[in-house]
């Protein structure tokens, strides 16, 4: 795989960032660098190992469904500035 | 005085804690405009605190000052992680271990500086307009990060004070190490993550850093426990901590992580450290070495995959929209939410959620994200297997003495993130470390870091009390 503009590109839109041609063009090497570093790890035989996802097992803690206060509508919308009738505003989806 | 003095002379109103709290605050002021250490200080809120305890001094933590890493959230005072993009942002919550401080009679002096979202080692990824913590030692050098803030105050603070901290990668022990301070990760899931500012949350951790063992005990001891608002907080019992405070380390196997004392370690950081084991070596411990080769080899990429991975996901939710920094509502969701991102976040922000997004992606997921999760599963049992025959694992906490900003502006991405070599290790495997300040060399400070098994912080207390000054 290739690591050139036209990739950084690619997954500068999936994550939602516009890049400057300055921050591509610094990306390039810096990606290429950082993932032959992560290829290092194709040197280990994983094929019967079970990824760990955190460090430790974790059963569901789940809580009980008790009713209870929570956040007023004024609290929740407190810090927010694009708000309309106890709503979040936010830009056209469509 | 130490700790203990001051907090039952609080109780017993020996100490008008009012106008001791203002004398505190125009120290952090002072402290601040030289260093950099908060990006806010909660006057209002300590006053009131302090206020409020005048009337009723109780409390296992009556009248300490604790500062709080920006990335945790304080319930009115401005919580951004260090980030422009969440400027403005005033938590409507404590988070858990804030609230368990409070309530045990702290008082919450401000937010300190950091590594944007906890991403970098040095505290010199700071946001866009926030300022670089500055190491208290030698000002050209930096504060270790990306707790940066938190470890430099603990150092210059004249006053009684703990740090709270948060550690992902080794963000605890990297500022405690070249602050010269105590630095405790607790095992992952001890304390509450609720109401952190998340960076990756397999790895994240809240820990305190203090002036000597005494004070991370005692922190540790009210922030610990389970807490049914973060479904990953342990169901265990937890622990005196001060307890250990008492024992001897007579006794104690410790494996001396041999990869870490090899190539790449600075000569006077090893041999400091060194002679710290020795010293424990005349207590009564015995020394063995101890291999790690797979950690020490592969823990590099095998976090920055996972924790660029997870931060990318975690930080999908910053869109100028509920809250933090807003722009004029124009253009489609896509256009607006990029717009905002692209204007707001800084460049290790942008390269850690670019590299993130690129590991999860179609395609690469199973090469580098499920790879790495694999990967992990082979460094927890190393050390599994390593913690059989040994109380705890020692190395030094850093590669080398405090850097200068000079040296680290020409460090490639991969060079800084080599820098993490000795702490991803213990936070891969989510067991409990400490950073341990055990001498100076050339006028520098030199950490020690101590890992023990899953939940037994009790040994890395005992054995950071041989070395309160």
């Amino acid at each position: 795989m290739e690591i050139n503009k036209e990739l950084i590109l690619k997954v500068a839109k999936n994550a939602r960032l516009n890049l400057s041609e300055q921050e591509i063009q610094e990306f390039i090497p810096q990606f290429k660098e950082v993932l032959n570093a992560f290829s290092q790890l194709d040197k280990l035989k994983t094929e019967n190992i079970k990824p760990s996802f955190q460090p430790g097992e974790i059963r569901n803690n789940v809580r009980e469904d008790i009713i209870r206060e929570s956040l007023s509508e004024e609290e929740i919308l407190k810090n927010s500035k694009h708000k309309k009738d106890n709503y979040f505003l936010g830009p056209k989806a469509l | 005085m130490n700790l203990q003095e001051y907090i039952k002379k609080v109780q017993n109103k020996e100490i008008d804690i009012i106008e001791y709290t203002k004398k505190v605050l125009e120290e952090c002021k002072k402290i601040n405009k030289e260093y950099h250490y908060f990006n806010t200080i909660s006057e209002d809120l300590a006053l009131t605190q302090a206020k409020a305890l005048s009337k009723n001094p109780k409390g296992k933590l009556a009248g300490v000052f604790i500062s709080v890493k920006d990335s945790i959230c304080v319930k009115d005072i401005e919580s951004t992680a260090g980030s422009k993009i969440l400027r403005g942002y005033k938590p409507i919550f404590h988070a858990t271990a804030v609230e368990k401080a409070i309530n045990e009679g702290a008082i919450i002096i401000g937010k300190t500086a950091q590594d944007e979202f906890g991403f970098g080692g040095f505290a010199v990824n700071v946001g866009l307009d926030f300022q670089i913590p500055l190491n208290p030692f030698d000002k050209k050098r930096a504060t270790g990060g990306s707790s940066g803030g938190a470890g430099g105050i603990t150092q210059k603070a004249s006053f009684p004070h703990i740090a709270l901290g948060e550690c992902t990668g080794g963000s605890i022990e990297s500022p405690a190490s070249f602050c010269s301070v105590f630095g405790l990760v607790p095992s992952y899931g001890r304390v509450s993550r609720y109401g952190l500012i998340d960076y990756g949350n397999s790895f994240d951790k809240l820990g305190p850093l203090g002036k000597s063992s005494d004070d991370c005990a005692l922190m540790l001891e009210v922030i610990a426990g389970f807490d049914p608002k973060d479904a990953t907080s342990l169901n265990k019992k937890t622990e005196s901590y001060t307890n250990y405070l008492k024992k001897e380390v007579k006794g104690f196997k410790i494996g001396i992580i041999k990869e870490a004392f090899g190539e790449g370690i600075d000569p006077q950081v090893k041999e400091t450290v060194l002679n710290a084991i020795k010293k424990l070596e005349k207590k009564g411990c015995t020394i063995k070495e101890v291999s790690l080769p797979l950690t020490m080899k592969y823990g590099i990429p095998t976090y920055y995959i996972l924790a660029t991975a997870e931060a990318s996901t975690n930080l999908a939710k910053y869109c100028g929209m509920r809250y933090g920094t807003t722009e004029e509502l124009k253009g489609n969701f896509d256009e607006y939410f990029t717009k905002v991102r692209s204007k707001n976040f800084g460049k290790e922000a942008k390269r850690r959620i670019m590299l993130g997004t690129f590991t999860r992606m179609s395609g690469f997921r199973d090469a580098y994200y499920i790879k790495a999760a694999k990967v992990r599963t082979l460094i927890i049992e190393e050390y599994k297997n390593a913690l059989k025959d040994v109380d705890v694992l020692i190395s030094p906490t850093m590669p080398l003495l405090p850097p200068e900003f000079s040296e680290l502006k020409n460090l490639t991405p991969l060079q800084n993130y080599m820098l993490d070599i000795m702490t991803v290790g213990p936070n891969l495997a989510g067991l409990p470390h400490a950073s341990i300040p055990v001498g100076f060399t050339k006028d520098l400070p030199v950490g020690m870091m101590v890992i023990s098994n899953y939940l037994e912080e009790g040994k890395l207390i005992q054995i950071g009390k041989e070395f309160n000054n």
